[in-house]
């Protein structure tokens, strides 16, 4: 009798109790979890909110005693009184429009060169187009620094000989001194760093079905229609990937401006990037409660350019198997 | 080139073009690599160079001092001197307005050339003199030493840390029922995207307010709480192994502890080389952590911070700093030369199988 009675509401829960066995399971895992789940909270979770929560004050680290609460003033100010914030950000937009895709492109275009199967020593170059990816990236910054010297750097002397424009000297191309050039010269640090994309690129690259290129081929296909219909289209879930990390990447752009110039922005402040006005207010000026606005900008900028790439994602990437 | 008749030449052609393709790719290829690495040969040519091969003109592209020559007890300047129409390499004894002496330095038995014309318009005549000292300067003024060695220890401990926790972490997602395990592992792969400046205040005031700001353990801390490109990689090779063998130790009796130590860790060696290395070079680059929780300490620099740092100071001894970069270069360098197979490995697995 009972158990017609509750029959009908056992039913209706569609997931069962978990049986004792597996309640050791989930707690054997969460066990095994628990590093992480700490670390989650620890390190992301409550400093985020914390973060939010100094966005909402004015606040020195060295006289704590002094915090107060000001209400969304920082917001306001980061929004529409402080022309560096809307300054600095177009500056890292504009520095990653002309990196990314400088950086993308070539590392791609590595990829295939190297998994044509008509270049000899394949795994010569790979190795040597790898390895300034190991170089510190301070050391690398200092290298570039040195050969994009206007005087005595290679680049400018080597422009110089074999096309006969004056490139050395202050009337030639002052690669970190001219506001038009600069964003280049720091475009070319960031090749020495393609190793770990063009690795990825040429998995995927490995990963094309080779009757898909056989196929094109007795069909009368060029070279570049493979690579536009065939190859392109068959790796795109790499590029994606590549795409998303590189973009916030670029939002977080500090190590060669400080590096080269601690910051100052040189020349007319244009690499001062986000990252690094973000620093100088929070670490330098110890205006953390400022700073901690900037950072809570940052992530927004960065969740809805997330939520936008996958977004379009859809429309353009192509994944092999349907299962993430 | 002749066209052939096209039945015939169809095969020969063929085998032609792709000849001349593969030549053309790879000439390609040659000199793409030769332009990227120009400037590794720039940091080595510039680093052997003296202090004042830098200021002067005419100065050649390679590390070189201006030539001397020891005649009679005394040092004379090398010029070259045009004599009949040819360049010779000759050394200034006798200075005068309208004509000078010379000695041959290969023959200065012959004794004194005279020569007619103005010395001063000549050029110094160059020899090579690579400084391999600067690389000694520059370790001693950099202090090298106490910089590698935190840089060693920190990428040390580091590494240890990510290399444990993330294989307990991966293990855990790999093979045990958890609800709501996608949940937590999607919240686990959305933190490798997070900006760092956004957890990085409040963590940054914690650790000023216990007084430990300018020490190691802010740094080294985190590592010990798992990394979610770690955790990635290591879940998809935990997957990837056959689960008979935990399947028969449970049934002996086994636990989850002594499957995870006896059998997945065995088995997981190349992943977990692969994750200690991304660690060790992640770390070995660390610069912002560093800088913002060093600050002020230079004794704990790493030598990232520490490079910096020289930049700033001897910014006009461009010999030193890209000797100082040279050196910090070297033993990541070596250690991916040994290591690439594996360490590359790892790079596909995490990049490609998202």
């Amino acid at each position: 009798m009972s158990e017609k009675t509750k029959s009908p509401q056992n039913g209706n829960q569609r997931k069962p109790k978990m049986t004792r066995r597996q309640k050791k399971e989930a707690l054997w895992g969460l066990l095994f979890l628990s590093p992480w789940i700490i670390g989650f909270l620890a390190f992301y979770v409550l400093p985020m909110i914390a973060s939010f929560g100094f966005s909402l004050m004015d606040f020195n680290p060295t006289l704590p005693e002094q915090a107060r609460f000001i209400g969304f003033q920082n917001w306001q100010r980061a929004l529409f009184q402080d022309p560096e914030v809307r300054q600095s950000f177009l500056r890292t937009i504009q520095f990653a429009a002309i990196s990314l895709p400088i950086g993308l492109g070539f590392s791609l275009f590595l990829a295939i060169i190297l998994n044509s199967k008509n270049v000899l020593g394949k795994n010569v170059y790979r190795t040597l187009f790898y390895m300034p990816t190991m170089i510190p990236l301070v050391a690398s910054v200092l290298i570039w620094n040195g050969v994009l010297n206007e005087h005595t750097g290679w680049i400018n002397v080597l422009i110089e000989r074999f096309t006969g424009i004056q490139a050395t000297g202050t009337q030639g191309l002052r690669w970190l001194a001219d506001p038009k050039l600069v964003y280049f010269a720091y475009t070319m640090f960031g090749l020495w760093g393609v190793g770990n994309a063009m690795i990825i690129f040429l998995a995927g690259l490995q990963g094309v079905p080779t009757e898909l290129y056989e196929a094109a081929e007795i069909d009368g296909a060029t070279w570049l229609q493979r690579l536009f219909k065939i190859t392109i289209p068959m790796i795109t879930s790499v590029i994606f990937y590549q795409l998303v990390l590189s973009v916030i990447g670029s939002l977080q752009y500090f190590l060669a401006p400080f590096v080269l110039n601690q910051g100052t922005g040189f020349p007319q402040g244009m690499t001062r990037f986000y990252m690094v006005y973000f620093y100088k207010q929070s670490f330098t000026f110890s205006n953390m409660g400022y700073g901690a606005t900037l950072a809570w900008l940052m992530f927004i900028v960065a969740l809805i350019i997330t939520v936008v790439l996958f977004g379009t994602a859809r429309r353009w990437v192509y994944y092999a198997s349907e299962e993430l | 080139m002749k066209h052939k008749p096209i039945p015939q030449g169809r095969m020969m052609s063929r085998k032609l073009r792709e000849g001349l393709e593969s030549t053309a790719v790879t000439g390609l290829t040659l000199v793409i690599l030769f332009i990227f690495l120009i400037p590794m040969f720039y940091g080595i040519v510039t680093a052997l160079k003296t202090d004042s091969q830098f200021s002067k003109i005419g100065a050649p592209w390679w590390p070189a001092t201006e030539g001397q020559f020891e005649y009679e007890g005394r040092n004379y300047e090398i010029y070259l001197v045009p004599i009949d129409g040819e360049m010779q390499e000759l050394a200034l004894v006798v200075k005068g307005r309208t004509n000078s002496s010379f000695v041959d330095p290969d023959h200065p038995e012959r004794g004194l050339i005279e020569w007619e014309g103005v010395w001063r318009q000549l050029d110094r005549a160059w020899t090579p003199d690579p400084q391999w000292n600067n690389f000694v300067k520059a370790w001693n003024t950099i202090n090298f030493p106490m910089l590698l060695s935190n840089t060693l220890m920190y990428a040390g401990i580091t590494t240890l840390g990510a290399v444990i926790s993330a294989s307990l972490v991966a293990y855990g997602f790999a093979r045990f029922r958890i609800p709501y395990k996608n949940v937590l592992f999607m919240l686990m792969l959305s933190t490798v995207i997070l900006p760092s400046a956004v957890t990085l205040i409040p963590t940054y005031f914690v650790w000023y307010r216990l007084g430990l700001v300018g020490t190691w353990l802010p740094l080294i801390m985190p590592a010990f709480f798992s990394w979610g490109t770690n955790v990635f990689l290591l879940r998809q090779f935990f997957l990837s192994l056959p689960r008979e063998l935990d399947e028969a130790a449970m049934i002996d009796g086994a636990g989850p502890f002594r499957i995870f130590w006896s059998i997945i860790i065995p088995q997981a060696v190349p992943a977990l080389t692969a994750v200690a290395l991304f660690h060790f070079f992640w770390s070995w680059n660390d610069f912002f952590g560093p800088l913002i929780y060093l600050a002020g300490n230079p004794t704990k620099f790493p030598i990232t911070v520490g490079l910096t740092a020289f930049n700033n100071l001897y910014s006009q001894s461009t010999n030193l700093i890209q000797a100082s970069a040279l050196i910090s270069a070297v033993l990541p360098v070596i250690v991916f030369f040994f290591a690439q197979r594996v360490f590359m490995q790892g790079v596909v697995v995490t990049g490609v199988e998202k």
